[in-house]
């Protein structure tokens, strides 16, 4: 088990290598970084000093030592745009959008497995065929085009939820701004988490429903059944459980593409998240933030897989191997 | 004669599909008595599992018990409603699967299953039902029941899952187990001990088992009657020892043929020419006569039902019919 952790610790340190290295390449290909600091009176061998003292005539390898070493403590380097250092801008800018992601990641993720379950076993129903058939627009419509719908019906036509920004927000601790503890944060939390969500819910219903009823016509639900067991225990105890690292591993990839994509949401919405923060940057080539945004991403999706590689174990117990090895 | 534990009185399965409806059990009617073994045997397709699933109530849909009746113990238990029906399969009824490696929920562990199955039939605490689980493990013949209790299925083999499988068959002290080819998975070698744990604790429960299975070898060392299918239809039913001796259906007198003996020097073996029809196909009169080698005129017309034979016996065949009426 320990040995299994280090293992893909190890190989996430890996990954996180890889995209510094893509990170730290943009900078190289987006511009001289020279050019975009300084004005235009600068004399060359000003800029020559300048380029000496940040470290830009060393050798690649240094460089990108430096700048993973930097980037390890949070140090980015300051936003060509704001003037900030680029952590203290997606910190301010994060809570916002963790928020966002949460609420529509648990609201796809329980209405999906309850859908999911239900469509499964109540086959042929019309309720299950409306489901179905709705749930179709989840799959197909465009994110952008649900968030404007959502607005013209809910905010424009009827008026029952604003229809952008986060509302009124308080802090919890120094730094967190939440909108979860005002009644105009929540409301105005709705409208994009479903538009964020949809897609999510739509995918984890269909997956489920598939699953369960490939899990139903196992000879071991036949057997459970044969054995008297109640509906609920059936259903439930027995069917949904061996449902479950499917839809555990496609969960996990959608919690990683809901914070990386919340881009479109938010810029619908005008969330003030990082998904608003990085699209303005890359209008400005703003490459420090943009690096650590690439960074930031890729350190959740890397976060989110062990996690749901430590589910598996947690769900499947034929994946505990060394146990089992211990016992033969 | 005593009332038996299980009567199945004139049971009709049928599978309605878009080219019409499909008859899989046409008017099957037999009787377990109170600890008697009835092997049901019979090519693939011949309805047997079906037998068992309908009795059960377990058929999956479409399919359905079309007509006739299902008495367990002087009740009808075919048309109970949906909760009724459950609560008898596994605290009355008992059912061990085919294949051992798909039968347990690799979930769960074998405690885990077993107490649940306990405690949904019967009114005792946890530690009461893994007491008894233990007990039931140990009685199947698993190696240190108390310990190799709390590991999951994927840690046992094969013979060790199936004795698993009957423990939880009969956690609740079935009155009827069936029984659907519970060694057909299996190795050759372990065959035998399942068949042996499988009769031995019912016998000392006291429990019926309709043992369901192709295997002529298995029927004969196990069952006390013996029950013929053939194209959803009963050919012969009977005491194990006569119907292997002498069989009186030409469809077992084939089947018989068609085993090895150790005694027997043959060349080749008896073969049955053809197939059994399709349930769309089955043709009229008699199922088996465009194969049977005593065909007659009447056996392409009309249809023969059983009929009762000395020593117990019936069998759906003319031949006897005409006997009857000669003799």
């Amino acid at each position: 088990m320990i040995a299994f952790i280090l293992r893909r610790l190890a190989q996430s340190v890996l990954v996180m290598l890889t995209v510094a290295l893509v990170a730290f390449a943009l900078f190289r290909f987006v511009g001289d970084p020279i050019a975009s600091m300084v004005g235009q009176e600068t004399t060359l061998a000003e800029r020559a000093e300048l380029r000496e003292a940040l470290g830009l005539n060393d050798p690649f390898l240094i460089q990108f030592w430096n700048f993973i070493l930097r980037a390890v403590q949070g140090d980015f380097g300051i936003s060509y745009r704001l003037q900030q250092p680029v952590m203290e801008l997606i910190l301010s800018r994060l809570p916002a959008t963790l928020e966002l992601a949460l609420v529509s990641g648990v609201m796809a993720f329980v209405f999906g497995v309850g859908f999911g379950v239900y469509t499964a076993l109540n086959r042929g129903g019309w309720i299950s065929g409306t489901v179905m058939t709705t749930s179709l627009i989840g799959v197909s419509l465009p994110t952008f085009l649900i968030g404007i719908l959502l607005i013209w019906v809910f905010a424009v036509e009827l008026q029952w939820l604003p229809s952008f920004g986060r509302g009124e927000t308080v802090y919890i601790g120094n730094w967190w701004r939440t909108g979860l503890l005002t009644e105009s944060g929540r409301a105005s939390l709705i409208l994009p988490a479903i538009t964020l969500g949809l897609y999510q819910m739509t995918l984890i219903m269909r997956l489920v429903r598939a699953e369960m009823l490939e899990v139903l016509r196992t000879d071991y639900i036949k057997f459970a059944r044969a054995r008297g067991l109640s509906n609920r225990a059936v259903h439930f105890g027995h069917a949904l459980k061996n449902t479950l690292v499917p839809v555990i591993t496609i969960t996990g990839l959608q919690m990683g593409s809901i914070i990386a994509f919340s881009i479109i949401t938010e810029t619908v919405f005008q969330w003030p998240g990082v998904g608003a923060l990085f699209i303005n940057s890359v209008r400005f080539v703003d490459v420090p933030v943009m690096a650590a945004y690439l960074m930031l991403i890729a350190l959740v999706f890397v976060v989110i897989n062990l996690i749901v590689d430590l589910l598996y174990y947690a769900v499947d117990p034929r994946l505990r191997v060394d146990r089992a090895n211990a016992r033969h | 004669m005593a009332e038996p534990l299980l009567s199945v009185r004139d049971l009709v399965v049928e599978f309605p599909t878009r080219r019409g409806v499909l008859r899989a059990l046409d008017k099957v009617s037999f009787d377990i008595a109170e600890g008697e073994v009835l092997g049901m045997v019979g090519e693939s397709g011949a309805g047997k599992s079906l037998t068992g699933a309908a009795i059960i109530g377990l058929l999956e849909p479409p399919g359905r018990v079309a007509s006739g009746e299902i008495w367990l113990r002087g009740e009808r238990i075919d048309n109970l409603p949906r909760e009724k029906m459950r609560r008898i399969r596994g605290r009355r009824i008992g059912m061990v699967f085919q294949d051992p490696l798909t039968s347990l929920n690799p979930l769960y562990t074998v405690a885990q299953q077993l107490i649940e199955t306990i405690r949904t039939h019967m009114d005792v605490s946890d530690s009461e039902a893994r007491k008894r689980a233990v007990a039931l493990l140990d009685r199947v013949g698993i190696p240190a029941a108390a310990r190799r209790i709390d590991d999951y299925p994927h840690h046992f083999s094969g013979g060790m899952r199936q004795r698993v499988v009957i423990a939880l068959a009969l956690a609740a002290e079935p009155e009827l187990v069936i029984a659907d080819e519970p060694t057909t998975a299996l190795d050759v070698s372990v065959q035998a001990q399942i068949i042996d744990v499988l009769k031995e604790i019912c016998a000392e429960r006291g429990a019926s088992v309709m043992l369901i299975t192709h295997d002529m070898g298995v029927i004969a060392e196990t069952a006390d009657r013996v029950a013929v299918l053939y194209a959803g239809r009963l050919a012969e039913i009977g005491p194990v020892r006569d119907v292997i001796q002498a069989a009186e259906h030409p469809y077992t007198s084939g089947l018989m043929g068609s085993i090895p003996t150790l005694t027997q020097t043959a060349d080749r073996l008896t073969q049955i020419p053809g197939s059994m029809p399709r349930l769309n196909a089955i043709p009229q009169g008699c199922p088996f006569n465009p194969r049977c080698p005593h065909v007659f005129d009447r056996c392409r017309v009309e249809r023969p039902e059983l009929i009762a034979r000395p020593a117990g016996r019936q069998v759906a065949c003319w031949l006897y019919d005409k006997e009857a009426q000669n003799v």
